[in-house]
């Protein structure tokens, strides 16, 4: 215990649910960032259940302060670290799916746009779970949340994600790319090299939620790995707003994934429904060139 | 040295003369030259500041909240809609203890869309933890730059200041305005030296989860600082009229009230106004004074009770109102007298930049002496209320 709280700048004691991909994947983010990092957290389950008064799970300085705000807030602390020649301090903004893609483009694209030395991760559970599973701009296809219920009429969330690495990549930063809690070794490769660049970056991590999706606790990273290898979740670099790299796959079934998550159970049921989504895997492996196959 | 100004070039050269690190704002009229004479600053070397042109008036203030955090001075600039795009970062800004300072040029909030003065943006602000001051020149304007840093990064207080300027009547009137030099300034300004930050050698985490175990304590805390401010606000004036050889900031200026009967009370501009119609009235025989707000949170409650205890009358003209009830300053005023004497008699005036002028004054006097009054709109244009809204009185 005393040498994994010496090794870990994220420790436990926090109150996340068991099982839960955010917690992993924070802790992955500021481990391979190291003590010379400041932490900026939207509003959401990662800050509430890491940082409740008079406790804290960070080992490095953190501040949270609204739910749409991290990338400006984070823009200040880096203009105040500018103004005081304290550049080489990383500063971080960590938000989730619905702090990134809904509530907080705008200021992300502002911090973007500005130029800011930022490294903004989205972690990224498609909905909000922090308010009991709604819906997000990153909601995936068909998944069923409390706002996108699969009933008679409706199949779950009827939009696919919203592309945001890509809306991220159009700014031309230096570096904007997705990963996956299921992929650790991948996902800190790539917040190291972010991490090395100066400019803004942004990294959208998938963290699967085991209450908001569905499913035991104890399948989060072969969920997370399933949902990259179906072809569901690209893994994908930006340099300047150019496609780089790409995280190769042999084609795994949709099915596969989907099983153990309720919130995609009414496809099981219906053929149709299922091929669609089937149908986005298939469509993100030709366009990215995921395929192994291919070269 | 002195120097003929508009007021929101008197607030830039203050800002420059306290050496922020970080400046952020996004544009609103009539706030902007405050922020255009502050980047050209910037751009000219005159400030050593990171200047910050944001998307939004959230981010602005997001921004300089995540510089004070930093442990670096910063400073923002708003207006009227602005301030209430801004209001969800400004009450978080007084919970996290940072000691920011902001100019609102105090402009009408819409619809309908108007970019002239009254104060009922500030005034919506009022419950947000924010120390504000309601100036009434330029050279006012100036002054309580450096008074604001100081009070705010007293270690004992950390909250941020808003200091309120009428829009155009202050942010685009000239007046000279007497500009101190930087070692002057220095002398009473510290360096920011804040009791705790963002800092990777002494790693903090600001902003926790307060559950209701700790989050009433944290506002009893905001409330028992905010009562020492009202001591510590005289304090500072009077160090800084030691420095400088001017008035310093205050909780209220009494005008010719010692001796009056009547006494106006207001806040802001207008009070140049007031004071003049107070001197011709005197010369008329009317015994009339002025209680001028500067301090509007902390409410000096005290200050203001003993000013009006033994007075008959007294005439409260705000540029607000706390629409379904009365103007929020005269609600304020008359519970300090509940069922006592002097008579308090509330008016709302000004709304949207309309004049306040003599006859306007001369109107409420006339009006308070037949009625008593709680929320009288003064100069309502009583036909087009007729004409467009249908209203008839």
């Amino acid at each position: 215990m005393s040498n994994h709280l010496k090794d870990h700048l994220f420790v436990s004691g926090h109150t996340a649910c068991s099982g839960c991909g955010q917690a992993i994947a924070a802790r992955l983010v500021v481990d391979s960032l190291g003590k010379d990092t400041i932490v900026c957290n939207a509003t959401g389950c990662l800050e509430v259940f890491s940082s409740k008064c008079p406790q804290s799970s960070w080992r490095i300085p953190w501040i949270h302060s609204l739910f749409e705000n991290a990338a400006a807030v984070a823009s200040g602390i880096e203009a105040a670290l500018r103004y005081l020649g304290k550049e080489h301090i990383e500063v971080c903004a960590f938000a989730g799916d619905g702090g990134t893609s809904d509530i907080g483009l705008q200021a992300l694209s502002g911090m973007l746009e500005r130029g800011h030395n930022v490294l903004f991760c989205c972690f990224d559970n498609e909905a909000y779970m922090n308010t009991g599973i709604q819906r997000s701009g990153l909601t995936p296809y068909e998944a069923s949340t409390t706002t996108s219920p699969a009933g008679k009429i409706w199949q779950g969330n009827w939009r696919p994600k919203k592309p945001v690495v890509e809306i991220c990549a159009a700014h031309f930063i230096p570096y904007a790319a997705s990963a996956s809690v299921g992929f650790p070794q991948d996902l800190q490769r790539k917040v190291k090299k972010a991490a090395s660049i100066s400019g803004p970056k942004y990294i959208q991590i998938h963290c699967p939620c085991p209450l908001g999706w569905g499913f035991d606790s104890s399948l989060t990273l072969e969920i997370a790995k399933n949902a990259v290898l179906s072809g569901l979740y690209p893994l994908v670099e930006y340099e300047y707003g150019k496609l780089t790299k790409v995280f190769k796959i042999s084609r795994k079934p949709v099915i596969e994934y989907i099983k153990p998550q309720r919130r995609f159970r009414h496809l099981l049921k219906d053929e149709k429904v299922l091929k669609e989504l089937q149908g986005v895997a298939d469509r993100n492996i030709e366009y990215y060139g995921l395929g192994k196959e291919e070269k | 040295m002195k120097k003929f100004l508009e007021g929101s070039h008197a607030v830039a050269e203050a800002v420059k003369l306290c050496k922020p690190g970080v400046i952020s704002a996004y544009p609103i009229t009539p706030q902007t030259h405050i922020v255009e004479r502050l980047a050209e600053f910037v751009a000219n070397g005159e400030i050593n500041a990171q200047f910050v042109n944001v998307e939004s008036e959230h981010s602005a203030a997001s921004v300089v909240l995540g510089a004070e955090a930093a442990g670096v001075r910063a400073f923002t600039a708003t207006s009227s809609q602005g301030l209430v795009l801004m209001s969800e970062v400004l009450f978080n800004i007084a919970g996290l203890r940072l000691p920011l300072v902001l100019v609102c040029a105090n402009r009408a909030l819409s619809s309908p869309i108007n970019i002239w003065n009254d104060h009922q943006d500030a005034v919506a602000l009022r419950d947000s933890g924010w120390i504000q001051f309601f100036v009434e020149n330029n050279q006012e304007v100036h002054d309580f730059i450096y008074q604001a840093y100081k009070l705010a990064e007293n270690p004992k207080i950390m909250l941020p200041v808003m200091i309120n300027m009428d829009g155009y009547i202050l942010t685009h009137g000239m007046e000279p305005v007497d500009i101190p030099s930087q070692t002057e300034v220095d002398k009473f300004l510290p360096p920011y030296n804040p009791p705790y930050k963002l800092d990777v050698d002494n790693p903090l985490s600001m902003g926790l989860l307060g559950d209701p175990t700790v989050y009433l304590e944290t506002r009893y805390a905001i409330q028992k600082t905010l009562e020492d401010v009202l001591k510590i606000i005289p304090e500072v004036g009077g160090e800084f009229e030691s420095v400088f050889k001017r008035k310093g900031i205050d909780l209220v200026e009494k005008y010719k009230i010692d001796d009056a009967e009547e006494v106006i009370v207001a806040m802001g501009s207008v009070c140049g106004t007031i004071k003049d119609f107070i001197d011709k009235k005197r010369k008329e025989g009317l015994s009339l004074g002025l209680l001028r707000i500067i301090t509007y949170r902390p409410f000096p409650k005290e200050e203001i009770f003993n000013s009006l205890k033994d007075k008959r009358n007294i005439f409260v003209l705000e540029k607000a109102v706390s629409l379904g009830n009365e103007g929020p300053l005269y609600t304020e005023i008359k519970s300090l007298f509940e069922g006592e004497t002097p008579y308090v008699s509330g008016f709302i005036a000004g709304l949207g930049g309309r004049d306040i002028t003599f006859n306007t004054l001369k109107k409420m006097l006339e009006i308070a002496k037949k009625d008593k009054v709680r929320s009288y709109f003064l100069d309502v244009n009583y036909s087009l209320l007729k004409e467009e809204f249908f209203i008839y009185e």
